[in-house]
């Protein structure tokens, strides 16, 4: 009778060990899916469709090698190269140049006021792309550009001061728009290095500029030559400056000629991936060879990494110019770019500030949002999107860093490579090949709100990647095997210890993933269609209709709103003890 | 109870090449017994326990406990380390940051196959914290913990799931001087009470010889000798384990014959000829190796009537509190002598040093990896 009951219990036991089993290989093996089937599937369709002529409902695809003879034999695409090159290298110097100074003054003088400017250094994340692009539209066009019109005024002449829509206008405003990036890399360099270093110049009997520019900057250099990089690559893919600033002038660049491949009728879906394909090769290389340079960082034994406290240079009667540049910071980055927007959405039309126009001063703008038929549609799919996204991405990265940083599972190297491997697409590319890939395969996703949930998740899979693995590579392997060793199965460990303690990353990563979803405009911009749109969408729609007031107000509310979210996360980061990632 | 067969294993490292780190490894250890694996870093001690317990799997041998085999590559067993239901208490004692002692300790029984009821765990937990003197923190936070209260819920964990073993990853060696003695002391009492069949992996001589029922040296991946703490110490079966555990001089010396009493052997070293102790049979000829232990020699101002006494100067001293180290020159040889403080010559001046001839071990020369 016993020995009945002792084998029952042996196959129960049994039983539940297979179900144990199958369920950490079922979870391993779904999460190891998503990855491979989000990061790969658009590159394989973008290189195939650069090789096919469009299919059409009476012609089927055909094998061709003309888009890549179109693109590479006009002189239009060697002008395109260079425009490419010029803004990008533009954008990347003068973007570091200024986050690099910032930076220095912040971390290495004694400055005034520097550790409010560091704790505001935040804020730029919060304006998207598109507003503080047209907010330096109504800074510095030359017809209706508040600065022209401040300066003809004064000077009483017809002369144009400034003009954005040129290609030193675009590097201005994609430079500011990057320069708190470059500020934040470079500061994390300047912290990693022993001061020592430093202060041994100094008693040599160098002077400040000479301990900056030969000790400080040197030791610096991988540091440097990785963000300019990071800058380089971001710029070249970016979208909304091209779109906004350039086209009007016929200044265009890769991503703005895909935009325009695929908007004329009838699109040229095949042209528009030949120059993806090329875009790509251009960020392939550049992210290539910043991974390369992060991974061989440690080869300078200065920067050991830890937390110094340097002793900061004095600068005399100069630190009070130092505190100016800040000012004057802020006030291009931030100050000017909001008060500009907050102006425009009171009024009933687009004026300039005057005591004339401060009498039209109406809530129209604000009704009129309101009473938009698709925005309270498109509020619901940015948050559905932000959230949806976030979630599923820091779930599935976190199965997969567990396999990447705790097992020895051959292979698991290409795991993270693959998961890392959307860093490359610019967000235009990435939408062109998912746009191609589900009007190919019919599955019900094309026109639908999914098929951008596919390219959110594609796109911020490096971001939930990249935060998680910084917490996983904090949590000691014995934590996990003790719980093994307790009687934990793997499910019950993952869920019991791994998650919670995973927790900082996880809601860190989580609140990011969200913010840049709800800001994204290059990808959702081939992928929407009526029903789907997302906010930075019907920002995006009401720019090419002219009603400036009515986005002013629109994008006002939106940077308010962010604004919270990245307070939020600041409040979170604080809490559970994290550092802001980039 | 536990009986580890032929244990190989060996894992790549970061350069991709292949470590042995444990080669041939058999023991067993009787039920109620704490058995030490002692050894230097990198010879395979924590690669066997991590093995036993089946957080890694070796290439090949047979674990197993009591009647159940819980790894054989012959019969292709392996079983996972959750479904083994051995203790263990890690090194960094993986105490869960996130829950509090309470639910650390009471974690293995939540998770435990067969469901045990809310009042049975507590009153189980609550009687494990109270072996460990725990059960007034038990609704604290964890990491609110000092290192030795961390130390024994690590042990308390894994105690209350009732282990058919407990196996103990260097649990001493991140507490300070003070508290490890202490905790020896704790864990000792704790054994001997419990009689867990423990087994305990350390670098530590002093932790091994003070709570062992029995030691197995290790070197190299292999065991070198295995037996009780005071059989370790005074007769080391090689150079190896005369040197690792305790301090010992090592004079080169050849047998010349046996004397009259039992086990004495006549050997003839480079300080002259003296009376060397031997567990096995030597015969005239055989070169063997003298260990003898710095506090197992006399030092003296006159020269003592006994047999195995020499005179040499002394070259330096070092006073250590509880006794004087002395550097003894014999010829070209420098010895070490450990002696009272009461005994304290000028350096520079004439000293005779006597050894025991039972102190004096001879070692077989050429046996570096010998079976124990």
């Amino acid at each position: 009778m016993s020995g009945l009951a002792e084998l029952a219990a042996g196959a129960a036991a049994r039983q539940s060990l297979w179900q144990r089993l199958d369920l950490k290989w079922a979870v391993i093996g779904v999460s190891v899916a998503i990855v491979a089937y989000f990061a790969l599937v658009p590159l394989v369709f973008l290189f195939w469709q650069s090789f096919f002529t469009p299919q059409t409902a009476t012609k089927a695809a055909e094998f061709t090698l003309d888009n890549y003879g179109k693109a590479y034999s006009s002189l239009e695409t060697a002008r395109l190269f260079i425009n490419s090159l010029q803004f990008a290298t533009g954008v990347a110097i003068f973007a570091f140049m200024v986050g690099t100074l910032l930076a220095w003054m912040n971390e290495r003088t004694n400055t005034p006021f520097k550790a409010l400017f560091f704790s505001l250094s935040i804020i730029p994340l919060v304006i998207p792309g598109i507003l503080f692009v047209v907010a330096w539209i109504f800074l510095g066009s030359p017809k209706i550009g508040i600065i022209n019109l401040v300066l003809q005024n004064w000077f009483g002449t017809k002369y144009v001061f400034v003009n954005v829509y040129s290609i030193w206008g675009m590097i201005w405003v994609e430079g500011l728009h990057y320069s708190p990036m470059a500020f934040l890399l470079m500061t994390a360099a300047f912290r990693s290095m022993d001061p020592a270093m430093e202060e041994s110049a100094m008693m040599s009997g160098a002077n400040i500029l000479q301990v900056a520019w030969r000790i400080t900057l040197k030791l610096s250099w991988p540091a440097i030559f990785a963000t300019i990089l990071i800058l380089f690559v971001r710029s070249i893919e970016s979208f909304e400056v091209p779109a906004l600033l350039g086209l009007p002038v016929g200044i265009e660049v890769f991503t703005s000629s895909i935009y325009r491949a695929i908007h004329q009728y009838p699109s040229q879906i095949g042209l528009a991936s030949s120059y993806a394909v090329t875009l790509l090769l251009i960020t392939s290389v550049g992210v290539y060879f910043q991974s390369r340079l992060s991974s061989q960082g440690n080869k300078y034994s200065t920067m050991t990494g830890k937390g110094f406290r340097p002793r900061t240079i004095d600068l005399g009667r100069w630190r009070y110019a130092a505190a100016a540049v800040f000012f004057g910071y802020f006030l291009l980055i931030v100050v000017l770019p909001f008060l500009v927007l907050l102006w425009s959405s009171f009024q009933g039309f687009y004026s300039v500030p005057s005591m004339a126009a401060l009498k039209n001063l109406t809530l129209d703008p604000y009704r009129f949002v309101f009473s938009y038929p698709t925005l309270a549609q498109s509020v619901w799919n940015s948050l559905i999107l932000a959230l949806g996204s976030a979630t599923v991405i820091m779930l599935v990265t976190s199965v997969i860093c567990w396999i990447v940083v705790k097992t020895k599972i051959p292979g698991r190297w290409l795991l993270d490579n693959l998961a890392s491997l959307p860093m490359v697409f610019p967000g235009l590319v990435l939408g062109l090949s998912i746009m191609i890939f589900y009007l190919y395969f019919d599955v019900g996703v094309y026109g639908t709100i999914w098929i951008m949930f596919a390219a959110y998740i594609t796109r911020f899979l490096p971001y939930g990647l990249r935060y998680n693995t910084t917490s996983m590579l904090q949590i000691h392997k014995e934590l996990e095997e003790s719980a093994q060793m307790s009687g934990a199965s793997w499910a019950t460990s993952f869920r019991r210890i791994i998650l919670p303690l995973l927790k900082p990353g996880l809601l860190a990563g989580w609140i990011y993933i969200v913010i840049v979803s709800i800001r994204e405009l290059a990808a959702s911009i081939l992928l929407y269609s009526p029903g789907t749109e997302v906010v930075s969408i019907v920002i995006w729609e009401l720019w090419e209709n002219g009603q400036y007031v009515e986005l002013s107000a629109l994008g006002v509310l939106f940077i308010i709103a962010l604004f919270i979210l990245v307070m939020l996360a600041q409040y979170v980061g604080k809490k559970f003890g994290i550092k802001e990632a980039r | 109870m536990l009986s580890v067969k032929a244990l190989f294993t060996e894992y790549p490292n970061e350069r991709g090449e292949t470590v042995k780190a444990a080669q041939d490894v058999s023991f067993d250890v009787p039920e109620g017994k704490l058995f030490t694996l002692l050894g230097p870093s990198g010879c395979g001690k924590t690669t066997t326990l991590r093995s036993i317990a089946g957080l890694e799997r070796p290439r090949s041998g047979e674990i197993s406990i009591g009647e159940r085999v819980v790894y054989s590559s012959g019969r292709n067993i392996f079983v996972a380390p959750n479904r083994r239901n051995f203790g263990m208490v890690f090194q960094s004692y993986a105490i869960w940051p996130h829950m509090s002692v309470f639910k650390n300790a009471a974690f293995p029984l939540e998770v435990a196959s067969a469901r045990v009821n809310r009042a049975e765990i507590d009153r189980k937990v609550m009687r494990v914290l109270g072996t460990v003197g725990l059960d007034h923190l038990a609704s604290r936070e964890a990491t609110k913990l000092s290192g030795g209260q961390q130390q024994r819920l690590a042990l308390a964990r894994a105690l209350t799931m009732e282990p058919k073993l407990l196996l103990l990853d260097e649990p001493l060696s991140n507490l300070d001087a003070k508290l490890r003695e202490r905790m020896r002391f704790e864990l000792k009492r704790l054994q001997r009470e419990l009689r867990l069949t423990t087994v305990y992996v350390t670098h530590d001589q002093g932790e091994a010889l003070a709570l062992s029922h029995e030691i197995a040296v290790m070197n190299e991946g292999r065991i070198v000798q295995i037996g009780a703490p005071r059989d370790i110490y005074e007769r080391p079966h090689n150079r190896f384990v005369a040197d690792f555990v305790g301090s010992a001089n090592f004079l080169e010396a050849t047998v010349i014959g046996r004397d009259d009493r039992a086990d004495i052997y006549q050997v003839q070293t480079a300080i002259g000829n003296l009376l060397a102790f031997a567990v096995e049979p030597l015969k005239p000829g055989d070169r063997v190796v003298i260990s003898l232990r710095p506090e197992d020699t006399q030092l003296s101002a006159h020269r003592p009537d006994t047999l195995n006494a020499f005179e040499g100067v002394v070259e330096a001293k070092l006073f250590l509190g509880e006794f004087i180290e002395f550097q003894i020159k014999l010829g070209d040889m420098l010895m070490l002598a450990r002696v009272h403080p009461s005994f304290s010559p000028q350096v520079g001046t004439k000293v005779y040093i006597g050894m025991n001839p039972e102190k004096c071990v001879a070692i077989p020369d050429d046996a570096r990896h010998r079976k124990a």
